[in-house]
């Protein structure tokens, strides 16, 4: 076996495409809730590990991703003062459609992805406007969805940068 | 020989089909904390374990974070308003030319206020105690907009508070820690608050759905609302005070009536927490208690007992209301007082247990 194969063929290290993406998630979403007003205006609060749920599926299949999007979830549940569970749906519905579809959006061009990319967006945050109308009795404001959705997809960069950091990490999974 | 070297190593592993199955589980651990978690945030027990220990570290590291950011928009608001001076006088001493004649005004209607108070006989509410805080971390998304507040129950704060501005209402505790309070806000999805049209005393609930004006639900008026009205907490229902500013009715792109919150006409930085529980709070329970009842004896009672118990201790009254339970906004003396024999000792007792506070200034309960 080659050097080169040996190289293509090598484990991904959990802590560079799992665990520093979420400390990041979860540092970008602490320092946006810092009650500041920018032009009267309060900072946008995009919904970050939607990236990771976007990415994640496309670098490789593992067993690992859904549970770590159950702990990001929870974690914006639980900070955001929102209702458990609400938020690992949204990003599990997200990361499903993706890992089922991975072929297609694999190897695309940068627009196309993103396109992709917004289209699971749309999935997770239509999951979480229906679980939330269903569970309160009142359907969240649309206007409101919309704002978060727009900032969420304008995400789609720092998903992009993480894909093509490892999707070629192990060649086994292109 | 190596693991991959290995007929072991050449097993192809069908990772999409075991991320599939952990993903099914995981699909299933996230559904079940969503059916089966206490969901309304406003409901006790709630607040659990998990929350508390988040917002036990989400309040500290929020208040280093807008520390900073805080002092640069004090420095930045300084240098604007030296530049701003000169405009800043003239706008000021117009503005005292006309407070000196609303001055004049709201003297001569107190005197007459209390002149016509004293001729009915009206008890007023007494002032409620309140406690300042600033807020370090703010959520405003469509499926929760909560803040955290810098002060707990170290300082007296207890869920169900009352959290006002120096505009009017911002919400409700919801979640208490020592140190740090979990405000829902009025837009919450979760909110919804009893409220009066100033104008009609028409009565309606604000229901917040995650956007920026929250809905008029259930409005009971006689007349048409208008937009314009102006929107105050109603007291029903006894989880907030009456008479705290709200906002102002206007119509919605949906066609909906909405409220402009008067708490949006400013950052929320700084808020009060009324430390409000009940209206049993607002009425003087010591001035309530029957003076002429004798002190409770463990031994022989008919020997401590002096005379015939007078109408005053009968619990009739109280009983006999139709609807104990949703008291009437507009007399909430009378109704405490059906209610005292049961409420009043608990309150006294949960009041003198409250620890002193050093930082806790009184504010008006009721806008009357």
């Amino acid at each position: 076996m080659t050097s080169q194969g040996i190289s293509a063929s090598r484990a991904l290290n959990p802590l560079g495409w799992l665990v520093a993406p979420m400390v990041l998630c979860v540092i970008a979403t602490v320092l946006l809730a810092a009650p500041i007003r920018i032009l009267g205006q309060a900072l946008p609060q995009p919904v970050f590990p939607l990236a990771l749920a976007f990415a994640w599926p496309l670098i490789r299949p593992s067993l690992v991703p859904p549970f770590a999007l159950l702990v990001m979830g929870l974690f914006l549940d639980l900070f955001w003062g929102g209702p458990p569970g609400l938020w690992p749906l949204c990003l599990l519905a997200a990361y499903a459609g993706v890992l089922a579809l991975r072929r297609l959006i694999t190897g695309n061009d940068f627009v196309f992805v993103w396109a992709w990319y917004a289209a699971a967006t749309l999935v997770a945050f239509g999951v979480g406007f229906l679980a939330m109308a269903m569970r309160s009795g009142v359907a969240p404001n649309l206007l409101a969805v919309g704002w978060q959705y727009v900032w969420t997809a304008a995400l789609f960069p720092f998903a992009d940068r993480l894909i093509r950091r490892f999707e070629d990490a192990d060649v086994r999974f292109r | 020989m190596s693991f991959r070297d290995s007929p072991i190593g050449d097993i192809k592993v069908p990772l999409t089909w075991s991320a599939g199955a952990a993903l099914v589980i995981a699909f299933v651990i996230a559904g079940a904390l969503l059916l089966t978690h206490q969901h309304d945030m406003t409901r006790p027990g709630a607040y659990d374990g998990a929350r508390r220990a988040i917002d036990e570290v989400a309040g500290p590291v929020g208040g280093v974070i807008s520390a900073p950011i805080r002092w640069v928009d004090g420095v930045a608001g300084d240098v604007s308003d030296y530049f701003d001076a000169a405009s800043q006088n003239r706008q000021l001493k117009a503005e005292l030319v006309q407070a000196r004649g609303w001055r004049d005004q709201l003297v001569a209607l107190q005197v007459e206020n209390a002149r016509l108070r004293a001729v009915l006989g009206i008890r007023t509410d007494p002032p409620l105690p309140h406690v300042a805080a600033d807020t370090v971390a703010d959520v405003h998304g469509p499926f929760a907009n909560t803040r955290l507040a810098n002060v707990g129950s170290d300082q007296g704060v207890t869920e169900g508070n009352p959290v006002v501005s120096e505009h009017g209402l911002v919400g409700r505790v919801v979640g208490v820690t020592s140190d740090v309070s979990r405000v829902m806000l009025l837009t919450d999805v979760d909110s919804h608050t009893p409220v009066t049209l100033l104008r009609t005393n028409g009565r309606a609930i604000l229901s917040g759905d995650g956007g920026g004006s929250p809905k008029l639900d259930y409005v009971r008026s006689a007349q048409a609302i208008r937009e314009g009205d102006r929107v105050m907490t109603s007291g029903d229902g006894g989880v907030f005070p009456r008479g705290l500013p709200v906002g102002t009715v206007v119509k919605g792109s949906d066609g909906a009536w909405r409220v402009a919150l008067d708490s949006d006409a400013a950052p929320i930085d700084y808020v009060q927490i009324l430390l409000f529980t009940n209206f049993s709070q607002i009425a003087n329970a010591q001035a309530l208690a029957p003076k002429d009842l004798p002190t409770a004896m463990t031994e022989e009672p008919s020997q401590s007992i002096v005379g015939p118990i007078a109408g005053p201790t009968s619990p009739k009254p109280a009983s006999a209301s139709p609807e104990p339970a949703k008291p009437s906004p507009a007399t909430p003396a009378k109704r405490t007082t059906a209610a005292a024999p049961a409420t009043r000792p608990h309150a006294v007792a949960s009041r003198a247990a409250r620890p002193p506070l050093s930082a806790t200034t009184t504010v008006g309960a009721a806008g009357d």
